[in-house]
């Protein structure tokens, strides 16, 4: 048997897939249907400090091999989920990864800090990348300064694992991770969704209410594959890489590209099952490759001159 | 508890050149699934479509008592509609169910009114075989655009439930909308004595808050408080005895049958139907505003929270 855990900063992960913020609820509305315990880790749904109503309807829209969202970060509040769901999460042993997002830097000090007192959180996932809302968050995200800055003030308060999330939605992602590493981060996370949108031309309406939203899913996985690699390149840091996996190929494409773990988003929408099923797949690999352990792939793209081969047919 | 099934296509009967009823066989789903309840469905392994689409379960198929399959009626609008219409027998489809809360049945005498518009007569099958089965009085409002768009008209009657039909073009029953007979029955029934419209705020919103699964949802009081007032009296038809109505189409009847049963004192049950992502309560995109507190309101994700609501609990815009 492969080892599948992972080492994120100080946290050991059973495994390296993990179900993506804003994919899979609170983690407790799919404890019925997966064993939570079997995953890498459950990253929640972002969580400011107050409850937020979210975007009206339509908030989702189709598009070739992807989807656009705008859902506006709907949410129960940091002190809701500590009493509501947190409880249920530790009950069924999932590795929580809280995604926190703030309006201001003392917002996301202040997340840090109540949830690095409460029992059963494993890491803090910096969301500074949602293209969804105007206020804060990746305003963070877009700036070099605002990411060192938010980064090193979320550091100053916290033992937790601070995992940045980073937004494809910049000319040079891998300053991002540089900024992330340079100011204490254990980790960093990519890719949050691309800004885009999608116009009915009958109406000439925008497809959602909030005109423009993040485009996710299959589409933009050899996207996200390159950033996931520049990063890796340009930092020591573990990288976490995301962005359209639906398959256990897909997923092994951002490992060998750089990745210590995935996270799966929008394929749990298509496949409620997908994360254990990738597993598998992963560890039939790993056993196919004479490969002991996960983390032995990580990073091995050879880009080495190719011999030629002779394949007789 | 859902489950994801690879259904076999048993069967594809078009309707008309958009309807069309497939059977599915998943009798593991079918004979888990309440009236009211809905699948979400895929067709083709590729990424078109890429999510899954929501349907009612139409139909429970049985041979000899015997669970082996379900229905669903589908009206061709896209690309899964499409796909669905096209298939043939032996086409696979992927079928995760049953979701989503379901409608609160009556016992007699209440009596059930069931208002559908187009498609929306998919979840009304099920429901009038839970009814008939308790040996409620059920009758069916049907409106559509024309008479060629009126389906198991038959299949109803046969079930002993009342038809009143309308269509947009007049070509069969009241010349209008839906809501024109069913205002006219409603005013002839009369309100009931004691006012039901005052129905307490449902539990859907604070159980979706929690997060629960619907299973684990005790059951709301939508409706159907009538059956514990047997005192108003009934039989007969049009009565005067407690009648829930129950909708299910495009939302604006909805919200035109909602006004109505509150304006004549009826509780109501209606079925929303919402654009959504997951079905499981994953991705919040299928949220409708629900009453919550004296003013306030708060979104509520009707693939859990839903697709049923109390009709008086939905803020309508
Ligand atoms: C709980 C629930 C139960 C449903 N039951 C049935 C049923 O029994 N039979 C049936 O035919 N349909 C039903 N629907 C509607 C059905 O889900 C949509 O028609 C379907 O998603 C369209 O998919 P498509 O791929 O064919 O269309 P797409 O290619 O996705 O879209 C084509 C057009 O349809 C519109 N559309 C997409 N989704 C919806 C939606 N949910 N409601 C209204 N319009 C939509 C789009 O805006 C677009 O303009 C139900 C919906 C819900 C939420
Ligand atoms: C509906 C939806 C909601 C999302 N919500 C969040 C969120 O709350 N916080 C966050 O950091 N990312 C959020 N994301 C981004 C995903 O976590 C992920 O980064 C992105 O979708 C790319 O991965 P995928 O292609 O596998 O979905 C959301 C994505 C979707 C589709
Ligand atoms: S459809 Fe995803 S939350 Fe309701």
């Amino acid at each position: 048997m492969p080892d599948l855990s992972v080492q994120i900063g100080s946290l050991k992960l059973a495994n390296p897939v993990i179900a993506a913020s804003g994919c899979f609820g609170y983690g407790v509305e799919y404890g019925e249907v997966v064993d939570l315990s079997l995953l890498g880790g459950v990253a929640v749904k972002g969580l400011f400090l107050a409850e937020r109503q979210g975007h009206p309807p339509e908030r989702i829209v189709e598009t070739p091999a992807g989807m656009l969202n705008a859902i506006g970060l709907q949410g129960i509040g940091v002190h809701r989920f500590i009493k509501e769901k947190l409880p249920e999460l530790r009950e069924r042993r999932a590795t929580v990864i809280v995604n926190i997002c703030g309006s201001t830097l003392d917002e996301y000090v202040e997340l840090a800090r109540i949830l690095s007192d409460a029992d059963g959180v494993a890491a803090l996932e910096l969301n500074i990348s949602c293209p969804n809302i105007k206020e804060g968050g990746i305003t963070f995200g877009c700036s070099l300064n605002g990411t060192f800055d938010v980064v090193s003030a979320v550091r100053k308060v916290t033992r937790l694992p601070v995992i940045p999330k980073l937004t494809p939605n910049v000319t040079d992602v891998a300053s991002f991770a540089r900024a992330s590493e340079e100011a204490g981060a254990d980790a960093v996370s990519l890719v949050n969704t691309f800004l885009a949108m999608a116009i009915d031309v009958e109406t000439r309406r925008p497809r959602l209410s909030n005109i423009v939203g993040g485009l996710s899913g299959p589409a933009i996985r050899p996207i996200a594959v390159r950033m996931v690699y520049e990063c890796r390149r340009a930092v020591q840091i573990p990288v976490i890489g995301m962005g359209g996996i639906a398959s256990t190929g897909d997923a092994l494409e951002f490992l060998i590209a750089g990745a210590s773990a995935v996270q799966v988003g929008t394929a749990n929408f298509v496949d409620p099952f997908i994360c254990t099923k990738l597993l598998d797949g992963i560890r039939q690999y790993l056993e196919r490759h004479g490969v002991s352990r996960v983390s032995d792939l990580t990073g091995t793209l050879d880009t080495s001159a190719r011999e030629k081969q002779w394949i007789s047919s | 508890m859902p489950v994801d099934v690879e259904a076999r296509v048993i069967a594809n009967t078009r309707l008309s050149p958009d309807y069309n009823v497939i059977a599915l066989a998943a009798p593991d789903i079918a004979a888990s699934t309440a009236p009211g309840q809905f699948v979400m469905v895929k067709l083709g392994r590729g990424f078109t479509p890429l999510l899954r689409r929501p349907f009612s379960v139409f139909e429970v198929l049985r041979t000899n008592g015997h669970v082996d399959g379900l229905t669903l009626l589908s009206k061709r609008v896209g690309v899964t509609t499409s796909m669905l219409f096209d298939a043939v027998e032996g086409d696979v489809v992927s079928c995760l169910g049953p979701l989503g809360r379901p409608f609160e049945l009556l016992d007699p005498p209440a009596e059930a009114w069931m208002v559908a518009g187009g498609v929306g007569l998919a979840p009304f099958a099920t429901l009038t075989e839970a009814l008939r089965g308790r040996g409620t009085t059920v009758t069916l409002f049907y409106g559509a655009r024309s008479g060629r768009e009126l389906f198991y008209l038959d299949w109803f009657q046969a079930r002993g439930v009342r038809m009143v039909l309308a269509t947009e073009d007049g070509s069969v029953g009241d010349h209008g909308r839906v809501t024109v007979p069913l205002e006219r029955a409603l005013r002839v029934a009369g309100r009931p004595q004691k006012a039901a419209g005052d129905l307490p705020p449902s539990s859907e919103a604070s159980a979706e808050r929690r997060g629960d699964p619907p299973e684990r949802i005790a059951r709301p009081t939508l409706a159907g408080r009538g059956a514990q007032r047997p005192d108003l009296g009934g039989g007969g038809q049009p009565s005067g005895s407690s009648i829930t109505i129950y909708a299910c189409g495009p939302e604006p009847m909805l919200e035109a049958v909602a006004h109505l049963a509150a304006r004549y004192g009826r509780p109501s049950q209606v079925s929303v139907e919402r654009v959504m992502g997951c079905g499981l309560g994953g991705c919040y995109s299928c949220v409708i505003p629900v009453r919550e507190g004296r003013d306030g309101w708060r979104y509520v994700r009707s693939c859990i929270g839903g697709p049923v609501f109390a009709g008086a609990d939905i803020v309508w815009d």
